[in-house]
């Protein structure tokens, strides 16, 4: 079948392109935009690498076709450092180890964000549930639930001075 | 890998995708959510001519209740259910199996139509459908009809629908006010399918239970109601004693398979076990 064209909003741009219907919205992510942040694991929902947000909501881009995507609003991993600014959660990522290799983290920090956009305050076990959608092969996901609660009150307080959240 | 080649639709109304499913007549797909059916489709263990994608049907999504029965649009995903105040308030049952539907990301596009019918035995929602009696209006190239949960599972991932026919809405009776409710899974990480889960509500009347419901799921090739466990409630009340007779025959009404996940015997066994602690924690949790 002939390509289609699309037309969305990728961490506040407005993107297109043209790509065939077969096509996973994570490969047009890194292989049409070159936003080579967003990872592919397992292309079947499992692991979590390739999640984003969608209008606003985390989603797994290997699960979309990049066609579903036309008209929509994505954030991917790289939408979160602003003016050179890492993000409340990249920061505590950072501080707290919550990576070794990396290759979990984008879909990590995108499920937290979610998480944390729709529970502010949660407590440890809504962490681990929340973050039980992501697999780790490296930190143990100790230091994972550390940074998550550690930048859920900085996030609180970002929104309510109107930054970055 | 990546999905084999397809036509693509992404119709606006209902007539024209019903109208396109008759043209493919029986090798197109519906795509709904596509938690299920993407995966199938980048391991080419699914490989339609055509998708028929019913994402762009906004008439599809709603949650709405009209006289004492909650009807959702097959199109509602199974977030904004979770989150959903009618469902808190009218079907606490469905928001709490919700919450054992694989995770957040997946739920944000899952929808309640593409669950039940891609009826997969070890689901939540199936099981939710079967418990509290609800049924599904279909939309064929002959026009509507319904179909009652009783009436739909046929076996693994099959229902009695045709391929031509696109689900358009799911109904549940709002549970009676009081009532009480538990779904009980064990899986063996969170999110994942369950091994076996157990919908229950009871409403009761004082001591007496004057109607208990009960599914399992995980524990056959389709969502089982456990109608002789529900009568030994219904006749011999609440107490430890009927509790416990109905969990033991509960493990008799169904008839699990052996698959790499668990053994038959062990699900009759979690069949037996999740029973009993839906039916104690459904005492303690009314509706509101
Ligand atoms: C990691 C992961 C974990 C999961 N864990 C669970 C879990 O614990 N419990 C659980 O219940 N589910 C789980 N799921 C599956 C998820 O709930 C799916 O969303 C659901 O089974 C299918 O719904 P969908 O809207 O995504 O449908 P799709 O994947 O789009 O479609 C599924 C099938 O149903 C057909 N279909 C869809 N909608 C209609 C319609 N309206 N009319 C006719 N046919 C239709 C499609 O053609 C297809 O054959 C999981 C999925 C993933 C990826
Ligand atoms: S690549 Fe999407 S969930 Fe693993
Ligand atoms: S840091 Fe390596 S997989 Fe998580």
């Amino acid at each position: 079948m002939n390509d289609v064209a699309l037309r969305l909003t990728v961490n506040g741009q407005p993107r297109e392109g043209r790509c065939a219907p077969r096509k996973l919205l994570v490969d047009f992510l890194r292989e049409d935009l070159a936003l080579t942040g967003t990872h592919v694991g397992c292309e079947h929902g499992i692991c979590g690498a390739c999640t984003i947000l969608v209008n606003g909501e985390a989603a797994r881009s290997c699960l979309m076709l990049a066609v579903q995507a036309d008209g929509a609003e994505l954030v991917t991993i790289e939408g979160l450092m602003r003016d050179g600014v890492l993000h409340p959660l990249q920061e505590a990522f950072r501080e707290h180890h919550g990576l070794q290799c990396g290759f979990c983290t984008p879909g990590m920090l995108m499920t937290a964000l979610d998480l944390l956009h729709v529970k502010p305050e949660p407590t440890e076990a809504d962490v681990r549930e929340g973050l039980s959608a992501v697999l780790c092969r490296c930190t143990g996901y100790h230091g994972i639930l550390k940074a998550v609660q550690a930048a859920a009150p900085r996030m609180v307080t970002a929104a309510h001075q109107g930054r970055n959240a | 890998m990546k999905p084999a080649k397809f036509d693509y639709h992404a119709p606006a109304s209902v007539d024209e995708a019903v109208e396109l499913l008759a043209r493919y007549g029986g090798d197109a797909k519906v795509l709904a959510g596509g938690q299920s059916l993407v995966p199938l489709l980048n391991f080419r263990l699914a490989r339609p001519a055509a998708l028929v994608d019913v994402n762009r049907i906004a008439a599809l999504s709603y949650v709405r209740e009209v006289d004492g029965t909650v009807a959702f649009g097959a199109m509602t995903r199974q977030r904004t259910i979770e989150f959903s105040p009618v469902v808190a308030s009218r079907l606490p049952l469905l928001r709490e199996a919700t919450r054992w539907v694989g995770h957040l990301p997946i739920r944000s596009r899952g929808t309640i139509g593409g669950s039940i019918a891609h009826a997969d035995p070890s689901a939540e929602y199936p099981a939710v459908l079967t418990a509290l009696g609800g049924e599904v209006e279909v939309q064929g190239p002959r026009g509507r009809r319904t179909v009652k949960a009783a009436d739909l599972f046929e076996t693994y991932l099959t229902t009695t629908l045709a391929p031509e026919e696109l689900v358009v809405e799911v109904r549940l009776p709002a549970m009676p006010a009081g009532s009480g409710y538990a779904f009980e899974e064990f899986a063996r990480r969170h999110g994942d399918f369950a091994i076996v889960g157990i919908a229950a509500m009871l409403v009761r009347d004082g001591a007496r239970c004057t109607s208990a419901r009960l599914a399992a799921a995980g524990a056959g090739p389709v969502p089982v109601r456990l109608r002789a466990a529900e009568e030994i409630l219904e006749r011999d009340g609440l107490g430890d004693a009927a509790i416990e007779a109905a969990a033991a025959r509960a493990a008799e009404l169904v008839a699990p398979d052996s698959d790499i996940h668990a053994s038959a015997e062990y699900r009759r066994h979690l069949t037996s076990v999740l029973t009993g602690r839906a039916l104690r924690r459904a005492l303690k949790t009314p509706r509101p």
